[in-house]
């Protein structure tokens, strides 16, 4: 048992070791990436919403296809730590580290988006000052910063036991930046019976807590559009159908992350194929509802066909959208669906590949979301065709690298799997003898 | 000891960030009843005792666009906005007509309901207009509008005569660069009793503007009773069905689709 533990301590903190030469070229060329993304928004922040494609039909574009997507992924987390984690579900532990980070690291980029889309920042604090409470953009705000705040205790509170148990080593083997943070986040915790129930009892009502925040803020992005009266959007199933795409995006996110970090640092021994199954059949769960959400909508609006319906789903369905609608059903979802389903490519490789088409997908799904219904003109006329400027791209490129980038940083800090809950269900699981964790922490001061 | 993180600190920090957020809440609330009060209210700005309308005679209209330009010239418009749109509507015969489109002024007006700051607002004398100072950009009223009677300032505003007032939301002139125009049917003009400039420049005399308390409507050449006009020949509003009550109508011509 001692020996697991001893290994479960040098896995999660491997990345926290010297990184090898592939750490500095990875992470070279996301930064690089990132900061030609920053330079890009610079130059638009200057030059104002001129660089970008939208005009005064397509006044809504890729920006909002990021805010939406980018916080949709980190849905992830929420259902990794949150539902996982509620449901007594032994299985998440080792990935929740690794999901949670990718919910904090999606959440603040996506939002920053909204930054990104606003015409005139420097007049954000009228926001503060004189709030319209009937606007859904500043029920964004609120659910958004809600949200943000939830995510980030969430994901510092099991930081307390884990950085006590990284403090717990010879000085000399922690520089003193890193010796300061992790005992300001660690709160002198000594692994006592008290401290370990009230942990217990924060995590379960921050747990609670975030999984109605979670399904606010894409209820309220959803109702940013549907609350208009513009065909496409104005529909009372958007809320849920939002909801379920973060969800199924977000699991799949967690794939894609808990991939990467297993082979890069070679996880194997405590991420095996069992969590990627298990995410699989949730994928495939979320995966089939967000196919029946989707037929349910494009049923009703087809079979109606109202006059400024029409032209939307012909774009979509038949026309100048149609080679992005079909492979984001065909590849975004019935692909990853068949991949999770088939026996034969149910397996870690496979799933990861599900999961990456499943983000590639849904990111589509958002534009296809926002665009077309925008491009068909108010009375009869057709807007300007829209696929974004080299602007919007590069930043969109810059936000897309930056995720990893910062989730290689985070994990230079933090162990990448949660010690003390591991230790936690390992002892609950052996014998009674084990039965408290960190038996080591408890001798030293 | 006394640093642990104990339950009751927990929870006491949990609650007060509850009741920093009630607090706001309330605060907001507040601000918003101010907001509605000053809006109901006279001000300096425009009275109750004029409610503009205009009224478009589609069956003079010849779609000329005289009054597209009349409305970029009066702005100072950059190339291509345009404040006054006139659309070529497909009957369903398939005869065409045409149909200028403003802001519609609605009474109920879902861009003001959407604006994050209150930077869109009706004024007393019933016309909506942006606060560009309070405008942030989020283009979130030009969703909401029904009629695509809203522009953005996508870029800087060309240069405007330096004899010009500074800008107001009556005549929100340079534009600032990221926030949202539209149509103010010319309250410089027509609260100092001028026409808009789209009805001084429609030589079709297609365009009237009108007052609902006096009941009196003009062109450049006519007088008449406002009532009178849009009762005696069927006037119109477009999309009646969204419930915007819009303050603008229209005199059907020949082969108008109701359905826009």
């Amino acid at each position: 048992m001692k020996l697991i533990l001893d290994e479960l301590k040098e896995a999660s903190t491997r990345p926290l070791q010297r990184p090898g030469k592939w750490f500095y070229v990875i992470a070279g060329v996301l930064g690089l990436t990132m900061f030609a993304g920053l330079a890009a928004y610079i130059y638009q922040f200057i030059n104002g919403l001129g660089v970008t494609a939208m005009n005064d039909g397509v006044f809504y574009g890729i920006y909002m296809a990021n805010l939406v997507a980018f916080i949709g992924i980190s849905y992830g987390g929420a259902v990794v730590s949150a539902i996982l984690r509620l449901t007594g579900a032994t299985w998440r532990a080792p990935i929740t580290r690794l999901a949670e980070g990718m919910a904090v690291v999606s959440l603040i980029i996506g939002a920053a988006f909204a930054i990104v889309d606003m015409g005139r920042l420097p007049g954000i604090w009228h926001v503060i000052v004189s709030p319209n409470p009937n606007s859904p953009v500043i029920w964004d705000m609120v659910a958004i910063t809600l949200y943000v705040i939830a995510t980030l205790i969430f994901f510092t509170l099991p930081l307390i036991p884990d950085t006590a148990i990284l403090l717990n080593q010879p000085v000399q083997k922690l520089s003193a930046w890193r010796r300061k943070l992790y005992s300001a986040i660690s709160l002198k915790w000594k692994g006592l019976p008290k401290q370990r129930r009230t942990l217990a009892t924060s995590m379960t009502v921050v747990a609670i807590l975030i999984i109605p925040l979670a399904i606010s803020v894409h209820s309220v992005l959803a109702w940013v559009f549907a609350v208009t009266s513009r065909e496409g959007w104005h529909s009372t199933l958007f809320a849920p159908y939002f909801v379920i795409a973060a969800l199924f995006s977000g699991v799949a996110a967690v794939v894609l992350v808990v991939s990467a970090f297993r082979k890069a640092y070679h996880l194997e021994k405590f991420i095996g194929q069992k969590q990627f199954k298990y995410l699989g059949y949730l994928m495939l769960v979320l995966g089939a509802i967000y196919l029946y959400f989707t037929f349910a909508e494009f049923l009703t609006e087809g079979y109606v066909q109202y006059v400024n319906t029409v032209p939307i789903l012909r774009s979509m369905l038949l026309a100048d959208y149609a080679p992005l609608f079909w492979p984001f059903v065909i590849a975004g979802v019935i692909i990853p669906v068949l991949l999770i389903a088939i026996p034969r490519t149910r397996n870690a490789r496979g799933i990861t590949i599900a999961a990456l088409l499943v983000v590639a997908g849904m990111w589509i799904k958002r534009f296809l979301i926002i665009v077309p219904p925008l491009r068909e003109g108010l009375f009869g006329t057709v807007n300007a065709s829209y696929f974004g400027s080299p602007v919007e791209w590069m930043i969109t490129i810059g936000a897309v690298a930056a995720i990893p980038f910062f989730l290689m940083m985070m994990f230079r800090i933090f162990p990448v799997m949660p010690i003390y809950e591991m230790e936690e269900i390992a002892a609950e699981e052996s014998e009674k003898e084990y039965r408290t964790p960190s038996t080591v922490l408890e001798t030293t001061e | 000891m006394a640093n642990l993180l104990t339950r009751r600190q927990f929870l006491t920090g949990a609650g007060a960030l509850a009741l920093f957020g009630a607090a706001g809440a309330v605060g907001a609330g507040g601000l918003f009843e101010k907001r509605v009060m000053a809006a109901t209210g006279q001000s300096e700005t425009g009275s109750q005792t004029n409610q503009w309308v205009l009224v478009f005679d589609l069956r003079l209209c010849d779609g000329c666009k005289e009054c597209v330009g009349a409305c970029q010239k009066e702005h100072y418009h950059p190339k291509g906005m345009e404040w006054i749109k006139v659309y070529e509507m497909t009957g369903p015969l398939g005869q065409t007509y045409f149909q200028p489109t403003t802001c519609m002024q609605c009474e109920n007006a879902p861009c003001v309901k959407v604006c994050p700051t209150g930077a869109s607002y009706k004024t007393p004398d019933g016309v909506t207009l942006v606060d560009q100072e309070k405008c942030i950009g989020c283009r979130m009223c030009m969703a909401a509008c029904p009629y695509g009677a809203r522009t953005f300032n996508w870029n800087d505003y060309p240069p405007v005569p330096s004899t010009l007032p500074k800008p107001t939301p009556e005549f929100p002139v340079p534009g600032k660069k990221g926030t949202v125009g539209k149509c103010e049917f010319c309250l410089h003009n027509t609260r100092i009793g001028k026409l808009p400039a789209c009805v001084s420049s429609c030589s079709m005399r297609a365009i009237w503007v009108g007052d609902l308390v006096s009941d009196i409507a003009v062109n450049p050449d006519e007088r008449v009773k406002l009532s009178d006009l849009l009762k005696k020949n069927d006037a119109f509003r477009l999309k009646e069905e969204l419930n915007t009550r819009p303050r603008v109508y229209y005199i059907a011509g020949h082969a108008q689709n109701y359905q826009y």
